[in-house]
């Protein structure tokens, strides 16, 4: 009962009151006022501070030759030498190099397919087989990234893949896609786009059906036929949404799936599997190299924070609502 | 020519309907190449030793036989990483739900003192976070290597999730609602659970399936987590060991006679694996697309 007399009085005493109720309210009031909040609120608080901030001071290890036995505390402060001995390392440049030419390839095939599979779908009238098609071509975004590589193995192997076994039986040769560098890639590649096609479409198909059916009806008596009306009427209109996407992707360049590279790389591809995050596993968590490996996590941290944060000014100067 | 006389009549549908047919048959060639994968493999897990060895199943089943699966079936350790799975699945989708629920009721309160602070030190985890060693390192300092808690405590705080449910909260209950209610005498916790969960019941069934999906499809973190307690391994972790990178053999029991060969064993532990998913994307597909949706559209 108490707290329905407080929501009543109050707010006739901040009208009434103003000046000495400002110098009058304290935090203890505002947490005896809604101690019921600050109750919940401190659940999701705990666990922000236990597992998203406290780690942040592990990044300290990245100046120290940290020793898992000394401990934090213990272990003696090297300033930049870890970072020194990092760049001057071929496997930091090959992890760069790896991690931007995956993610960059990757960018341009997995963004623009997604907008022509939405083209296509938006011209489908037939409700059945439009939504078929959606559902099967959702379906792999729910799969683990184990799942897509066994997939992979099963399809692409040399060995005993399917496509392989149908490449032969037409009389050509079996193709190492997953057992050779440059194979490797472009098998990487389209099973990205395989994964992310379908889910792709799903914004731009929103925004196509937004579109001012008039546009069309007006393009129609101008003459314009499928395509023109794709190029100078839908694609016009889905403009902002694709450049949203486009900016807030080329934040994540720096970035990338640990799950998907690790899920299929092979010991007979080196070259290309190199990304930073897995470098960052192989030399930590296998090899128990700390410091190096969060020096290592720590550039890419930081290097990519300065992505996101150009990527949402762009998005702001265009005048869309950025992500911060 | 049929074809030309008809033409003459009808032009302009003759010559869209060619169009129609070739956008379709694109689309119809893209969704196959999601489905044929899964023929091929549950075909090639039903299907005999020898023809499968030989290179000879493509998408029906050859010498139809179940007996890579009652193989499985009688594997002690995939099992047990099934069980592992489903209860870390539940027990993280309840936990997250928790912690999202406490954090977007109060931030989406306008009275609340520090809100904005809060909310910004929420979304900062969004873009900068440790990593994976200063996690690990945590995870190591807190004891929690090989236990369950490692892949169900740190996941289970999602800024992501709560500013969707928050945004959300905000947007659908009308604030008269909730004060005729407070002049029932109604606090916050009765507000909470008697009208906003309530009404939020969709946007929490999606972020429930947000937070199922993922936890069940992970491995990076079981696989950085659980070392040495082979027995707490989940499901995908196990997949990884024994299909993609081979190094684990199956555990079968010996009394049986005739072991199916490694193939056949790999793509029926593949649909195994991938049954579950199959099986509930029909219904929770519409969730999603809908928490896409939201998720796109930020306030």
């Amino acid at each position: 009962m108490k707290t329905k007399h407080k929501a009543e009085v109050i707010p006739k005493n901040e009208t009434a009151f103003i000046r000495v109720e400002h110098e009058k309210k304290t935090i203890i009031y505002y947490l005896r006022r809604d101690w019921q909040l600050y109750f919940l609120l401190s659940i999701p608080v705990l666990f922000a501070f236990v597992f998203k901030y406290l780690p942040l001071s592990g990044l300290f290890i990245a100046f120290q030759n940290y020793n898992i036995l000394k401990g934090f505390w213990a272990s003696e402060w090297v300033g930049f030498d870890v970072f020194r001995d990092l760049f001057a390392r071929p496997d930091f440049g090959r992890a760069v190099r790896n991690t931007l030419l995956l993610n960059i390839s990757d960018l341009i095939l997995s963004f623009t397919i997604p907008i022509m599979l939405a083209l296509f779908i938006n011209e489908i009238k037939g409700t059945v087989f439009k939504r078929v098609n959606q559902t099967l071509l959702y379906l792999p975004h729910f799969l683990s990234w184990v799942i897509i590589g066994a997939l992979a193995y099963q399809l692409l192997g040399l060995g005993s893949g399917m496509m392989n076994n149908f490449i032969e039986q037409l009389g050509g040769s079996r193709i190492p896609f997953l057992q050779e560098d440059l194979h490797w890639l472009f098998s990487y590649l389209v099973i990205g786009v395989w994964q992310g096609m379908g889910w792709g479409t799903i914004i731009y198909l929103a925004a196509m059906s937004s579109v001012n059916p008039e546009l069309y009806e007006a393009a129609t008596v101008d003459g314009a036929g499928r395509w023109r009306k794709m190029w100078h009427v839908t694609l016009p209109c889905i403009r902002p949404t694709i450049v949203i996407l486009l900016i807030l992707s080329l934040g994540h360049v720096m970035g990338g799936s640990f799950e998907r590279v690790f899920a299929l790389q092979n010991m007979a591809t080196t070259e290309f599997t190199t990304t930073i995050p897995i470098l960052v596993y192989r030399w930590g968590i296998e090899n128990g190299d700390y410091s190096r490996a969060t020096a290592l996590g720590l550039f890419q941290a930081v290097i990519g924070l300065i992505l996101v944060l150009i990527a949402d000014r762009i998005a702001k100067k265009l005048g869309e609502d950025g992500l911060l | 020519m049929k074809a030309s006389d008809s033409s003459i009549s009808v032009k302009r549908p003759v010559r869209i309907d060619i169009w129609d047919v070739g956008i379709r048959l694109i689309l119809l060639v893209a969704s196959l190449s999601c489905l044929l994968p899964f023929v091929h493999v549950v075909a090639k897990s039903l299907s005999d030793d020898a023809y499968v060895i030989a290179n000879k199943v493509f998408l029906l089943p050859r010498g139809f036989t179940l007996h890579a699966y009652t193989q499985i079936l009688s594997d002690q350790s995939i099992l047990q990483s099934l069980y592992v799975s489903v209860f870390i699945t539940v027990l993280f989708t309840a936990l997250g739900m928790i912690i999202t629920i406490c954090a977007a009721y109060p931030l989406s309160r306008k009275q609340l003192r520090g809100r904005t602070v809060i909310t910004v030190l929420f979304m900062i985890t969004l873009y900068f976070t440790g990593g994976i060693i200063p996690d690990y390192l945590l995870i190591n300092n807190l004891g929690m290597l090989d236990t369950i808690w490692s892949l169900v405590l740190p996941g289970a705080f999602s800024a992501f999730n709560l500013l969707i449910l928050r945004s959300s909260i905000t947007s659908t209950i009308p604030v008269s609602l909730e004060e005729s209610a407070r002049m029932d005498g109604a606090g916050h916790f009765r507000i909470l659970w008697s009208i906003v969960l309530p009404l939020s019941k969709p946007i929490l069934a999606t972020l429930s399936l947000f937070y199922a999906v993922g936890r069940w499809n992970a491995y990076q973190d079981a696989l950085f987590y659980i070392k040495y307690e082979t027995a707490l391994r989940p499901l995908q972790l196990k997949l990884y060991y024994l299909v993609v990178q081979a190094s684990e053999s199956f555990q079968l029991e010996m009394t049986f006679v005739q072991t199916s060969s490694p193939e056949v064993l790999k793509a029926a532990t593949v649909v195994f694996a991938t049954l579950p998913i199959i099986c509930v994307y029909p219904f929770i597909q519409k969730y999603f697309v809908r928490g896409v949706m939201i998720g796109s559209v930020k306030e």
